[in-house]
Parts: structure tokens; C-alpha cells; sequence
């Protein structure tokens, strides 16, 4: 496949049957393989979009500075179109995130400003858009409000997944900025009568969620719950026994948000053999494992691996 | 009957600093309302005159209630509720 550019192989990913781990020739899983973008995750598909539509709308010109709140995958996405528009990248991000990502964002020329780990992303946004506030230059595409985000996933994403499998049933996929399930669920709903839109939600250990006050919680400005038929809250062992099972079994070497995705696949296969159906599930793998190596994740028993994630952003 | 109700860190000022206690009840509304006659004022964390507060989110046996039934959520033995403040999500 020939492209003119890096910015136009985006997308068009391969979907991958998971025969193995699939519990029954009847409930089958197709592993959607989003490492296999430009930069390695499904955020380039966001980070294009939104760079795309600020440009159309006059928001951008040459050296302009974009500011994130982006624990990773975001930012290196955003850093990479950045590079190749010709704008500087400035990330938020908690401290506690693992180093690789902050090495390949420092690769792509981003700057990185560190937010206390201790109240996780919620204070990364925070601080962002203080930091956004002071600098009226600055454009902060903000992507847990930015409708080109889950636009970009509305308008590739979905009809990919119908044009491979027009027999789904099923689509699963972590819950974060939601730009995914949003943009893909609106999709599939529009076009699959009956489609379940599943989402995997990370649930991490008590550092992240702090002693912030339950009234200052955080939803991101993109999620509609009506565009989910379900919502699954998958605690990092389960994420992690399912990321090595990927591994153990198919071979296919995900982060750890796909773990957890699968994780909720597995019930939904489950329930539908439960009920007689067949199940063609859609599973979101959003990145590969390559970022998540320096947390210990994927070396020694599981125990330790899960002891290793605890206070640590792994999703 | 009992159904375990875990609780997050914020919130354990009204379980004397337990992390998890235990109820009873046929819906998730009867059984906040089992655990609040215990810990005072917890229900009110929880519940506001239009249902669940908009930063709390639970979940029933790790499924986010407000998907299958909200505060009507049949719940029974050996069921576990976990509760947990809204979050902007990991490493995005």
C-alpha cells in the first residue's frame, strides 16, 4: 500500500479473528488493531481530526503552540502532527506516567509540564486549563470535549468495522475521553439494529482517585451515556491477566486498556452463548504493549505484576 | 443476606474508616438505604432528589448500574457494589 505521506496511511486497520480466545466457535472475537497507526495508537485518529478541524477554523497558523492535558498516547499523537504541521506541543501530564511515553514525547520536540500524581488525570485537566487560561496564544484542543475527536472515530473508525464485519454484534472498547465509544457507537447504532456498544473502564488503586471531595469528580464533556448499552469497571488484575492471555494465546502483544476491553468482551460472550445467541464482538485494541514495559506489567506472575501497577496511570 | 459495599477513600469518614461494609436489601436503593441506618449520612453522598449525584458512579458486581436499572437494580446475596468518584480517565 502506496500513501503520500504519513499523515494519510491514518487509519484502516486491520481486524483480527481471536479464535482462541474466544470461549465458543459461536461467540467470536475480532480484535480491531489500532497499534498499526502512524504513531501506534488509536489516538492519532483524534489528534489528526481535531488538528484538522482547528486548522479549518482559523484557530492555528504557523508556530503556534497546542496544549494538552495528555497522559501519553495523546500527546505523542498530537506531537507527531505538530512535527509534521509545524507547531510546538506542550503536554500536561501526572508524574506517575511511565517512562517511555515521556521519552518518545520528548523525541517528537513536545514539552512536558508534570502535574502531582497523587488526584491522577482529573488534576492534569485541572491544571491544563488553568495553564490554557493564562496563555489566550495557547490552543488546547482539549480532547475530552472536542467533538473532531469523536468525530474522527464516527467517520473511520465505525464504517471501518461495518465493512469488515457486517455481522457484529457486539463493540467493546476502554472508556476515557470516551471519544471512541461515542464516535464509533453512534455509528454502529445509526447502522446495526440491536448493536451493543460496551465500554471497559479502568478501574485503578486509591492514589488516583484521592481524597478529592465526590462533588469535584469528572466526566468528560464528550460523553453521552445513551450512546452505551453497557459499562464495565475492570480492575488492573483482570486488565492484566486478559493482556497476557492476548499474549499467551494469540499472540498479539497489546497495552493494557486492551486487556481490560477484552475483559468485558469475555462477559458479553458470555451472556450471549448464556441466552442462545451467536456474538460477533468487535474488541478495541488501542495500542501495543511497548509503552507499558518499564511498569513491570508483562514480566513475572501476575501478583507481582498487579503489586507493580498500584498508584500507576496503566490504562 | 449480605452484600458487600465497598467505599471509596473519601468516603470513610462515615464507615469509622472501613473500606468496605455490608447491607441488605431486594434493590440498590433499599440497600443504601440499609448501609446509611448504619453510617449516617452516606446515602446523602450518594443520592440527590434526581437519583445518583452526577461524580459517583457504581457498580454492581463491576457493571455500572446506571445501564441496568439505576437505583431500582435488583440486588441479592453475594452481590457486590462498589462505589467510586468520576474520573477523568487514565493515560489519554
Amino acid at each position: 500500500m502506496r500513501y503520500d505521506s504519513l499523515l494519510d496511511s491514518l487509519g484502516n486497520t486491520p481486524l483480527v479473528g481471536l479464535p482462541r480466545l474466544s470461549p465458543d466457535p459461536a461467540a467470536r472475537l475480532w480484535a480491531k488493531l489500532e497499534d498499526r497507526n502512524p504513531t501506534g495508537s488509536v489516538k492519532d485518529r483524534a489528534a489528526f481530526f481535531m488538528v484538522a478541524q482547528a486548522e479549518k477554523d482559523g484557530l492555528l497558523k504557523p508556530g503556534s503552540t497546542l496544549l494538552e492535558p495528555t497522559s501519553g498516547n495523546t500527546g505523542i499523537s498530537l506531537a507527531m502532527v505538530a512535527k509534521l504541521r509545524g507547531y510546538q506541543m506542550i503536554c500536561v501530564m501526572p508524574e506517575n506516567t511511565s517512562a517511555e511515553r515521556r521519552q518518545l514525547l520528548e523525541m517528537y520536540g513536545a514539552q512536558i509540564i508534570s502535574s502531582p500524581a497523587a488526584g491522577g488525570s482529573n488534576e492534569a485537566v485541572r491544571v491544563a486549563k488553568q495553564l490554557a487560561a493564562e496563555h489566550s496564544d495557547w490552543v488546547m484542543l482539549y480532547q475530552y470535549g472536542n467533538e473532531a475527536n469523536s468525530l474522527a472515530h464516527y467517520e473511520t473508525t465505525g464504517p471501518e468495522i461495518l465493512a469488515d464485519l457486517p455481522s457484529i454484534t457486539h463493540f467493546v472498547a476502554g472508556l476515557g475521553t470516551t471519544g471512541t465509544l461515542m464516535g464509533t457507537g453512534r455509528y454502529l447504532r445509526e447502522h446495526v439494529p440491536g448493536v451493543q456498544i460496551v465500554a471497559a473502564e479502568p478501574r485503578y488503586g486509591e492514589l488516583v482517585y484521592g481524597l478529592r471531595n465526590i462533588d469535584e469528580g469528572f466526566v468528560p464533556e464528550l460523553y453521552d451515556a445513551s450512546v452505551l448499552t453497557s459499562r464495565f469497571s475492570v480492575t488492573s488484575t483482570d486488565a492484566l491477566r486478559r493482556t497476557r492471555e492476548l499474549l499467551d494465546r494469540e499472540g498479539l502483544f497489546a497495552g493494557i486498556s486492551s486487556g481490560a476491553a477484552v475483559h468485558a468482551a469475555l462477559a458479553m460472550a458470555d451472556k450471549a452463548l448464556a441466552a442462545g445467541q451467536e456474538a460477533d464482538i468487535v474488541v478495541m485494541i488501542a495500542d501495543g504493549g511497548w509503552r507499558y514495559l518499564s511498569t513491570g506489567a508483562y514480566s513475572g506472575t501476575l501478583e507481582e505484576a498487579e503489586a507493580r501497577l498500584e498508584g500507576q496511570l496503566w490504562a | 443476606m449480605a452484600i458487600e459495599v465497598r467505599i471509596p477513600t473519601i468516603l470513610r469518614t462515615y464507615t469509622g474508616g472501613a473500606k468496605s461494609v455490608e447491607g441488605s436489601g431486594d434493590t440498590l436503593a433499599d440497600l443504601i438505604a440499609d448501609v446509611d441506618s448504619r453510617h449516617t449520612g452516606l446515602q446523602e453522598r450518594l443520592v440527590d432528589a434526581s437519583g445518583l449525584r452526577r461524580f459517583v458512579n457504581v457498580y454492581l458486581n463491576d457493571e455500572d448500574v446506571r445501564f441496568i436499572g439505576g437505583l431500582e437494580a435488583p440486588v441479592k446475596d453475594g452481590d457486590t457494589v462498589t462505589v467510586l468518584p468520576a474520573v477523568a480517565g487514565g493515560a489519554r
